[in-house]
């Protein structure tokens, strides 16, 4: 059988994290009882006038400069004319000709794709159609949230690019607090152009377009989908038809929802109601300061200058929260290889299957545990219970540290040793014959940590026995 | 007393050394409208007038201020006035209550304006004769058997017959200052960016200006500070400072350079405003005024220019009436698509459907580069071509229309020679550019003819300056 090539360009719609809407003042809220956040300009009532919010322009050129995009210094608004119930003025405001970013990269394990642009629109309202006689209803809250939308070049060729891709730019954006990208609510979507083509062959073969799959579970299946069904096509010598396609999670199949060559013409033009955007490269300078380190960047600090090993750092900085709990960690506890092993063996493990990762324990109190550990005041044993019991239940760190008895003073450990060598005579005089003394001591450490249940420090123990033996 | 027969600033002054009240002023003029209806300027008087009338003399018994206080005024059908039907005389909006005040509705309430009614106007300020309205025809306030201009007529006519003694009007290519001329008013359309557009229905966004229109040059002067200044709600209205306009008028004009432009000169030639327009200009000279030649090399491209900017914006402006939030909606649609197409078949007039479907031609891939684009190349290009005019003078003058107001119906026929109405006034929308119209001549049956004044963006001053200058000093003839 031929191989293929699989040509994959994504775009991806992000709602921008802004308190209010984009040519408006209403909130900018999720969830909120349908058409409360709305006004005559997001309504489009006759006469209201759109003013941009500025704070979306720095959020779209931020997420720009996480992808090391061009920043226009002229950024112009147009308006895309069509018509559809959830779209209040029947045209959205967008932009085409002068996006804000142009160009960037995104850096994969094993390819770099390229991004085209990024621009800035507004989001349009959600269509209800009710099994009853309502019919079919109209909420408007979310018509003019911002929305930037990146399109990448068609450099991806699989689904699992695609989903890596998704989701790495998906922690860019959340690590950088421009989007929260909360798929379940619709704060990331994602329309996927793909065509396939004879492997080696310089010529792209026809493309079908995919629109909103809200998960990337959705995109993996989408693009597994239609990629074989292109393929077949062709394996019996019929052509694929450029046209937009639905993706039916629930059946795993996608079907053909208008042909492209009756595609709308969106007659483009630039809003006049909207002033040009003038982006200053001093603005830009400005907005770059405030940037935190990206993933990439903070990985490479955390394995030179922490020690991390790539694997640890790799996981650390996939996640928003989890680097900023590392974070704050490091600042109280001076080992952070300590840290790192801790979050990823035991955090990690407990948080694995829930949806909404919520660390239970505070970066103080982990700092704490380890700090009790490093002091000797604790084993490690002692100090993974009292772990658990702080997660289970946020207990006080020092009490617990004195009820589960792994403050074991130096005065009550020199007590317990004195104890034990004095009730084991004969293990005294072997540690003094034998040529290989650390054997007995070893011994002797055993009893101790035994009397204790593990909760004395053994380092610390065995000093000590040697000491008093070798008087 | 015949309250039409008096400017605005007497009003005004009447009203607060209390020889008149509001009460009284306002029915007079409510009466006026109904004695002149057949003329159908106005097409709703609004119910609370007299009430607002009332406690405009309460406020003048306080001796509160308020530079309009008690001053009956007639808006545009076009400008929001919160819970009064603002229908834009079309069928579509035939129903739609203003949900809140446009930016110019609130300045006049704040400065104690009775507004009593709204007038009429051609369908969505499209058109040159208010015969476009769903409401019927406004006639000529001098000649019922004449157009009363477009597409503020119901506004001009209001002040010309004695209905008002100020109203607003739009102008997006000369809707204010062709039926002032016709009507033989004062009217202007300012710099762009100088009032805000904030509620007030959009027909040609990048073109289009509320306007007052008033018998006086000082009224308008008076008129046009209450209005002016920027808003946040209309990203394009300007922080340029807003001047005392009629303290900007001195009675003089020695050292006024006025252009005298060879491209406007041309296009004169034949026409019935050619005389007097050519004597009035000597006149100037022998004033004080100094003439400067100048020149507008693509000022006959500013009409083509304006036929495919004005519709291209229209159309999408226009596209949120669909019957689907507010508006008609058509009763026999069965689905969505039907619901567009049905409501907004039923709903549009003739004239707005042919502007809605040239400006989506000269939007539509494949045209955009050989209309849109290149008009929009060409109104740069005329702005450039401006700042070099205003270099070498302070304003410029041309006719605001080439006659007298033509017959009622005598263009319906043929919509490119309605167009070209607007050849004079069209300019000033293209650039961006203050612009005047002024009663100064009378031509066939003693109707009136307009002069226009022109100046760079942002010198009305200068523009009242003159305009009053010839209102008191030249002979009308």
């Amino acid at each position: 059988m031929q191989e293929y090539d699989i040509v994959i360009g994504l775009e991806v719609h992000a709602e921008l994290s802004t308190k209010s809407k984009v040519f408006c003042s209403c909130k900018n809220e999720f969830g909120a009882i349908p058409n409360s956040n709305c006004c005559p300009v997001c309504i489009g009532l006759p006469g209201a006038l759109p003013v941009l919010n500025k704070k979306a322009v720095e959020l779209v050129i931020k997420a720009g400069l996480t992808i090391d995009s061009e920043i226009n210094d002229l950024a112009v608004f147009e308006r895309k004319n069509y018509f559809y119930p959830d779209l209040s003025k029947a045209y959205q405001i967008s932009q085409l000709v002068r996006p804000i970013c142009v160009g960037g990269e995104l850096k994969l394990k094993n390819k770099i794709v390229r991004v085209n642009r990024i621009h800035l629109e507004e989001d349009a309202g959600k269509l209800i159609h009710s099994s009853g006689d309502a019919g079919t209803l109209i909420d408007y809250n979310r018509g003019g949230v911002p929305l930037m939308e990146l399109v990448t070049e068609p450099d991806i060729s699989s689904a699992e690019e695609a989903v890596e891709f998704l989701t790495k730019l998906r922690s860019l954006l959340v690590f950088a607090e421009v989007a929260e990208c909360k798929m379940e609510q619709g704060g990331m979507r994602c329309d996927v152009n793909i065509s396939v083509k004879p492997k080696g062959s310089n010529v792209l073969g026809n493309r079908t377009e995919m629109k909103n799959l809200n998960s990337f579970k959705s995109v993996y299946r989408a693009i597994e989908f239609e990629s074989e069904r292109q393929i077949e096509l062709l394996e019996k010598g019929e052509k694929v038809v450029q046209e937009t396609r639905k993706w039916d999670d629930d059946a795993g199949i996608s079907y053909a929802m208008r042909k492209k060559e009756t595609s709308q013409d969106y007659r483009y033009f630039p809003d006049p109601d909207l002033l040009a955007v003038r982006i200053k490269r001093d603005e830009v300078e400005n907005i770059k300061r405030t940037l935190p380190l990206m993933p990439d960047e903070l990985k490479k600090k955390y394995v030179s200058e922490f020690g991390l090993t790539d694997y640890d750092a790799e996981i650390i900085t996939k996640e928003k929260f989890l680097i900023n709990f590392f974070e704050e960690t490091i600042k109280l506890h001076s080992n952070p290889k300590n840290v790192a092993n801790w979050l990823i063996t035991e955090i990690l493990s407990k948080i694995k299957d829930e949806d909404q990762p919520n660390i239970k324990i505070s970066p103080e109190n982990l700092a704490k545990i380890l700090n009790f550990i490093a002091e000797g005041k604790i084993t490690r044993t002692v100090a993974k219970e009292i772990f658990a019991k702080v997660w289970e239940k946020d207990e006080n760190i020092d009490a617990l540290v004195k009820t589960m008895g792994g403050g074991i003073s130096d005065d009550e450990l020199e007590n317990l040793i004195l104890r034990i060598i004095s009730s084991n005579p004969k293990a005294v005089e072997d540690f003094k014959a034998s040529p290989t003394p650390e054997k007995q001591l070893k011994w002797f450490v055993g009893q101790v940590m035994k009397e204790t249940r593990g909760k004395a420090n053994a380092v610390k123990a065995e000093e000590k026995i040697k000491n008093i033996l070798s008087k | 007393m015949e309250f039409e027969k008096y400017s605005l600033l007497e009003l005004v002054d009447m009203l607060k050394s209390k020889k008149v009240s509001s009460e009284e002023l306002t029915s007079y003029f409510i009466a006026q409208i109904e004695k002149k209806k057949n003329l159908n300027a106005v097409i709703e008087v609004f119910e609370d007038a007299l009430s607002k009338a009332k406690e405009a003399d309460i406020k003048i018994k306080n001796n509160e201020n308020g530079k309009l206080l008690g001053i009956p005024v007639i808006i545009k059908d076009n400008i929001l006035y919160k819970g009064k039907v603002c229908s834009c005389s079309s069928r579509f909006l035939e129903n739609y209550v203003a949900q809140y005040n446009s930016t110019v509705v609130e300045k006049l309430l704040r400065e104690g304006a009775v507004i009593i009614g709204r007038a009429n106007m051609d369908e969505f300020a499209m058109g040159g004769s208010t015969e476009n309205s769903a409401f019927g025809i406004t006639h000529n306030a001098l000649d019922y058997d004449r157009v009363p201009g477009g597409s503020s007529g119901g506004s001009a006519v209001a002040v010309a017959g004695g209905l008002c003694p100020v109203s607003l009007g739009t102008d997006t290519g000369g809707s204010v200052r062709q039926p002032c001329s016709y009507n033989g008013i004062v009217g202007i359309k300012p710099t762009y960016g100088r009032i805000s557009r904030y509620g007030v229905v959009a027909f040609a966004s990048s073109l289009e200006q509320v306007g007052p229109m008033t018998k006086t040059v000082k009224d308008n002067a008076y008129m046009l500070e209450i209005l002016s200044g920027k808003s946040e709600f209309d990203e394009t209205s300007s922080k340029e400072k807003v001047e005392d306009y009629l303290s900007a008028i001195k009675g003089k004009i020695q050292g006024l350079r006025i252009g005298v432009c060879k491209e406007i000169i041309e296009s004169v030639k034949g026409m019935e405003v050619e005389k007097p327009f050519l004597e009035v200009i000597n006149w100037l000279k022998d004033q004080g005024a100094t003439l400067v030649d100048v020149s507008l090399p693509d000022y006959n491209l500013s009409l083509a220019c304006y036929y495919i900017i004005a519709p291209a914006e229209a159309t999408s402006n226009l596209g949120r009436f669909d019957g689907i939030k507010y508006s008609r909606r058509s009763e026999d649609a069965k689905n969505v698509d039907e619901i567009y197409i049905k409501s907004r078949s039923e709903g549009f007039g003739k004239e707005v459907k042919r502007r809605i479907m040239l400006g989506n031609f000269v939007l539509s891939s494949g045209y955009f580069d050989a209309y849109y684009n290149k008009a929009k190349k060409i109104q740069i290009k005329l702005k450039k071509q401006t700042e070099e005019l205003f270099r070498k003078c302070d304003v410029v003058l041309s006719p605001t229309t080439g006659s007298v107001a033509f017959k009622l119906g005598s263009k319906n026929s043929d919509p490119v020679s309605m167009y070209k109405e607007d050849r004079f006034t069209i300019i000033s929308n293209i650039l961006g550019i203050p612009s005047l119209t002024l009663p100064f001549a009378k031509g066939e049956k003693d109707l009136p003819l307009g002069l226009q004044i022109m100046a760079n963006s942002f010198k009305e001053g200068t523009i009242y300056n003159l305009a009053d200058f010839i209102e008191n000093n030249w002979e009308v003839k």
